[in-house]
Parts: C-alpha cells; sequence; structure tokens
C-alpha cells in the first residue's frame, strides 16, 4: 500500500528547514490567507468543520478546543506540546526536524483562531538539535515579518518562544506543561478549570501537539470540506504512524485514517523479521492497551481501536514479535511509568511502585499465582483515579497484557521458579558465598 | 527572563545554562541563579530534583544517555548499555554522564543513544568499545550514523536472525529455551502445572536468601 503524504509531501526536499525553499513550495500561503482573507471566525469554524482531532493523545476535536477559549481582549496564550516524550513515539521529531517552518505557520493559524497573542514551543530538552532548527526558523520568520507586531500588514500581534523542556515525561501532559512553563515542578492540576479557561499564567491556553497545529495550514489552504474527505467516519484525515520495536522497516509513515492495521505494520514496516510472528502490538504508544492477531484487519480509527478495548493515541504502533517474553517487557513498561510518575496522586505513586515490585518478583521466581490476581486488582484500583492519565498509562497496557496472555504469566511465574530452585540447589554467586554455600546446599 | 511575562518562566532554561557552566545544579550554581532571578534557592533546588536533565551530583559535564525504553527494550538495548558500561569501565571514562534513560523519541533507530543531544544509532554491541573511545578523545560519536547527519538512513534488513535468538534465549511461554529443555515446560495451554503446592503470596519461605539458610 502507499502512504497518503500531506504533513510529509516535501519533506524529502533538501533545505526545506530554511524559509526560502519553504516559501517556495507555498509556504505561509495559508497563514497570508488566514490572516488577511479570512476572519478569525471563519478560521474557526474552518477547523472545527474539518472534524481535525488532537493528533496528541486524547483525539479531542481541535476547533472545538480553540472555540472554548473566551472571547474578548485579555491576554491568551497558545502552547505547542512538542514533548513527545511517549514511548514509542517519534513523529513530532520528524516534523519539527525536517519541516519547523510548518510548525510555525500552524502556530500561526491557531494563534488566529484562538485569539492568542503569545504563543511558546514546549520542546522537550532531549530534541537539542529539533530545538536549535525550531529556534531559526522562528527568527526567520520574525524576519519576515510573519511573527511579531502587525504580523504582514494586519492588526494582529502574535509572538512565539521555543522553550526547553529538561526531561520529564509528565510535562506532555498538558497542566503539568504548564506548571513546567511556568518555572515550576511539572505537577499536573487539577481539572476543571480547564487550560481553555484558566491556564497559563491563569490566562485562556490553548495547547495543541504539534502535529494537529501542522494539519491547520493544510485545512486552511485545501478547505475542511476536501479535508473531511479524507479518513473514515469521525476520524478525518491523515495521521503519522511511528511503526518501530520488531518490524523490518521501522520509521514514521503518514496514512489516511481507517487503512487497516494489517497494511500498517506488514504492509509499511514489513512486518516482523523473518521466522517471526506478531505477538502482540501497541497501537497508540506505549500507554495503549496491547492488541493481538485478531485485531490486526480492524481499521486505523480512533472508533475502531477504542472499540478494540485499546486506543489510538499518539499512533505509534510498537510490534512486539514471539521471540519476546512479556513478563520483562511489562517490567520495563511499568519502570518506566515508576520513574516518570510526578508522586502527587497516591495511586499511581504507589500503585505503579508496587506493580514494578511484584513483577520483579514474578520475573525472579518468587511470585505466586495470586500475584497475578493482585496485579490487576491494582491496575483496577489505578485507573480513572488520578489527576491525569499518567497512571492509566500503566494500569491499561499491563492489564491488558495480563487479559490476553494470562497463561504466558503464569508459564513464566512457573519457569522463573523452577529456575530459581534449581539455582538455590546450586548457588549463584558461589564465588561470593564461598564454597560452603555449595556443601551446605548438597 | 524578557521572553516571558513572569520571570519564574526562565527557571528551567537559567537552570539549565548554570549547569553547562559548573558542569551540575551546584549549590553554588543554584546561588547564583537564584540571585539573578530573584527566588530563593530552595524554590530552584526544588525544581531541579524533578528534571532528569537537571543534573543535582556531580556527574560529568557531557552526557550520554542510552535509551532502554519499551521499542528499545525490543531490540536489545539492555545489552548495548551494558557493554558501554562496562567499556567505559575498562576505559575509564571520566567527566562523563553514563545513564540508561528514558524513550528519546528516536524508536526507528533503536536501540539508540544521545551523546550530548546527538542521537545515534541503531546500535550493536560491537560499536560500544568505539561510542567510548570517541567520547573520551571528543571525537565525533559513529561519523555518518547520527541523526542530523548528511543522507542519515536507517537500514531497512532486520536486524535480529531468524529462528531462536542465541541471547538472551527466551521461550515464547516465558522463561528460556534453556529452560525449557531442562526443566520440560509444558506448552502455554492449559492451566499452569504447578510443580509444588502454591506458597501463601505472604509466606516469608518464599524469599529465604541462600545465605539465610547458611548452616554456620
Amino acid at each position: 500500500m502507499n502512504e497518503t503524504r500531506l504533513l510529509l509531501r516535501n519533506v524529502d526536499e533538501p533545505g526545506l528547514n530554511t524559509i526560502e525553499v519553504y516559501e517556495r513550495l507555498g509556504g505561509y500561503r495559508s497563514a497570508r490567507k488566514a490572516l488577511l482573507e479570512m476572519t478569525p471566525e471563519a478560521v474557526l469554524e474552518e477547523l472545527e468543520s474539518s472534524g481535525l482531532r488532537g493528533r496528541g493523545g486524547a483525539g479531542f476535536s481541535m476547533g472545538k478546543k480553540a472555540s472554548f477559549i473566551p472571547k474578548g481582549t485579555m491576554d491568551k496564550y497558545l502552547c505547542c506540546n512538542a514533548d513527545e516524550s511517549e514511548p514509542g513515539a517519534f513523529k513530532d521529531r520528524l516534523l519539527m526536524q525536517k519541516n519547523p517552518h510548518l510548525l510555525v505557520e500552524g502556530c500561526i493559524i491557531g494563534a488566529i483562531a484562538a485569539g492568542a497573542n503569545k504563543g511558546f514551543i514546549f520542546i522537550r530538552g532531549e530534541y537539542e538539535t529539533q530545538a536549535d532548527l525550531l529556534d531559526a526558523a522562528v527568527g526567520e520568520a520574525y524576519e519576515r515579518g510573519y511573527l511579531g507586531e502587525n504580523i504582514l500588514g494586519s492588526d494582529t500581534t502574535f509572538e512565539l518562544v521555543v522553550h526547553r523542556g529538561k526531561g520529564a515525561y509528565i510535562c506532555g501532559e498538558e497542566t503539568g506543561l504548564l506548571d513546567a512553563l511556568e518555572g515550576k515542578r511539572g505537577n499536573p492540576r487539577l481539572k476543571p478549570p480547564f487550560p481553555a479557561n484558566q491556564g497559563l499564567y491563569q490566562g485562556p491556553t490553548l495547547i495543541n501537539n504539534v502535529e494537529t497545529l501542522c494539519n491547520a495550514p493544510i485545512i486552511i489552504e485545501k478547505g475542511a470540506e476536501w479535508y473531511r474527505g479524507l479518513g473514515e467516519g469521525n476520524s478525518t484525515g491523515t495521521k503519522l504512524v511511528s511503526v518501530s520495536g520488531n518490524v523490518q522497516r521501522p520509521g514514521n509513515y503518514e496514512i489516511e485514517l481507517g487503512v487497516p492495521v494489517r497494511d500498517i505494520i506488514y504492509g509499511l514496516a514489513g512486518g516482523p523479521p523473518e521466522g517471526r510472528e506478531l505477538k502482540c502490538f501497541f497501537p497508540g504508544g506505549s500507554s495503549a492497551p496491547v492488541l493481538t492477531q485478531e485485531h490486526l484487519d480492524l481499521p486505523f480509527t480512533y472508533e475502531a481501536m477504542a472499540e478494540a478495548g485499546s486506543m489510538l493515541g499518539t499512533a505509534s504502533v510498537i510490534v512486539v514479535d514471539d521471540s519476546q517474553p512479556l513478563v520483562p517487557l511489562a517490567l520495563r513498561l511499568a519502570e518506566f511509568y515508576r520513574h516518570e510518575s510526578c508522586g502527587k496522586c497516591v495511586p499511581c505513586r504507589e500503585g505503579t511502585n508496587w506493580t514494578v515490585k511484584m513483577l520483579e518478583r514474578i520475573d525472579e521466581g518468587e511470585g505466586t499465582p495470586m500475584d497475578l490476581d493482585i496485579l490487576e486488582q491494582v491496575q483496577g484500583n489505578i485507573i480513572g483515579n488520578c489527576l491525569c492519565v499518567l497512571g492509566d498509562s500503566m494500569a491499561m497496557p499491563v492489564a491488558s497484557m495480563l487479559k490476553h496472555f494470562r497463561p504466558e504469566f503464569e508459564q513464566h511465574m512457573e519457569a522463573a521458579r523452577q529456575r530459581r530452585d534449581l539455582v538455590g540447589l546450586q548457588p549463584m554467586g558461589a564465588g561470593e558465598l564461598g564454597g560452603v554455600a555449595g556443601a551446605g546446599a548438597a | 527572563m524578557s521572553l516571558y511575562p513572569d520571570r519564574h518562566s526562565a527557571t528551567l532554561p537559567a537552570l539549565g545554562a548554570a549547569q553547562k557552566v559548573h558542569g551540575w545544579c551546584s549549590p553554588e550554581a543554584i546561588r547564583q541563579v537564584a540571585a539573578v532571578m530573584q527566588v530563593t534557592p530552595a524554590y530552584l533546588s526544588s525544581v531541579a530534583t524533578f528534571y532528569d536533565m537537571l543534573r543535582t551530583e556531580p556527574r560529568g559535564s557531557r552526557y550520554v544517555y542510552v535509551c532502554t525504553s519499551v521499542a528499545c527494550h525490543l531490540r536489545d538495548a539492555r545489552r548495548v548499555y551494558e557493554e558501554i558500561e562496562r567499556e567505559a569501565v575498562d576505559q575509564q571514562l571520566e567527566d562523563v554522564e553514563l545513564r540508561e534513560f528514558e524513550c528519546l523519541g528516536a524508536c526507528d533507530m533503536a536501540p539508540m543513544a544521545s551523546v550530548d543531544g546527538r542521537y545515534v544509532g541503531p546500535l550493536t554491541t560491537a560499536d560500544a568499545a568505539e561510542i567510548v573511545s570517541a567520547v573520551k578523545d571528543g571525537r565525533e560519536v559513529l561519523p555518518g550514523r547520527g541523526l542530523p547527519d548528511l543522507g542519515f538512513s536507517i537500514p531497512p534488513t532486520p536486524r535480529q536472525a531468524p529462528g531462536p535468538p542465541e541471547e538472551p534465549d527466551v521461550h515464547p511461554a516465558g522463561g528460556t529455551w534453556k529452560d525449557s529443555e531442562v526443566l520440560d515446560v509444558p506448552p502455554a495451554e492449559g492451566p499452569p502445572p504447578h510443580a509444588r503446592e502454591p506458597l501463601h503470596p505472604l509466606d516469608p519461605g518464599t524469599s529465604v536468601t541462600p545465605e539465610e539458610e547458611e548452616p554456620e
């Protein structure tokens, strides 16, 4: 199958990150159109009727989110969430590295729709190359008059700042991001009030993912009607899919929403290495519950993934083949969330910690069959009980692995226990324990 | 600070800048930032301890982050990390913070590492020695295999040999291939057979270590 390239259409053009090349290929025409030929209401209407949904994970309608921003004269903010830390996701990295001006243009259009006069691109600290490229792009845009006061002779003012994070997954959560941007620890806030009413510096704030904003210039250029024609049902448009894990051709692919999952994993990414079978896959980053072979023929849409008990999320497909044992994988996953939990809510802070401990026990042969029930129960107690979804992001995939592959967990536990018993008879670190240990055990 | 409507927003960039000068967020660095920003050192410490990229101990002024998160884990990142760690000890690498890191957003080139912000990959254990010696000598690490390099592309061939992997040998049913031969682990279907009576989860007998059994 082929990709449907909108965001990535010029991605192979050399020098696309410079404003000359970007303008030559039709760049900033949408910003010009939105500024000079359309009213802010019309821009908002266009975004809303395009059906564009947030590409950062939650999948909420972007136009609707922008329409929640109160009208009137006040300091309003636009935040671009470029803190892409979800394991498995690397789509925003590609966009910012190859086509930073598309994001700048998207920010301008988003700001027009929201009436924002100040914008921030919050980029994760690890993306140093990309942040430098964005800085350069923003500088060029200022020089050409696309940013700053009275953009292109209109009465719109929009300032844009690239803000670097310092490495914390939780800052990808929208309210955590706001706190980090305000210079605090990146703890999520209680919602409501939602950021659209009280966000950055208590002002109304529109927060969107990089890919969402990058779609805005295309919608303005081609029209909402045209954009709605792409995709399936309420999942309109195209989506960048980051395929990684045990596949032959990992990478970013842009597809029209609604193609079967099989075409993505096997068609575009080449499927698992030769001689291997697909065991399970995460359809939307490591936070999404895993799906199995039987789900391969589902269309890749927000609705179908939700119906199958998972989510489209960031559309980062991580493929796990049959050579991979699941317990260490679940453990690795849980360790990540334990490390990244900000510690504000108890179910997440304690739940992630105990999940790691139990999985370690199982992996080391100390587990008992009851552990699996407790493990399941712990996940149930995390889901939906925290301020943000970080805890859920661990609980859902771990619970889904248990649901789909419980026999494997039991098998692993049993094998680990037998191994431990053997090791007990032939001491593991014989050197450290001295010869007595062997003699004692025998 | 002038970039932001509120000066507190400059905290992260300021701490980052101080770290560049001092090598880490030392008490001295924090005091200096506090004096410039007109905030308390305690406030800055609370922020510095939250973020992974701000060092609150002197670990080295440069960094090598090796990603061992889910997607890299699936491609044996742990072994790459251990090999690099071993090489670092062997070659006496100093003033460099070497650590496992959470997903760095480059799962297409897994397993990968970030050397002072420059992404390199896909790595194998064979690259470990070269990475360490290049970092030590201040050379560019693995030229041509970094993400920003011109003409960089990811080799499309499957890097995992078909058939049972050599190491870590993992049985699809859990445990290892070796285990399944030695212990005769039955296939994954059906209820799990237990070699012995299931113990109570709180039974202390389950966590007895060989040392404790030692008759002295």
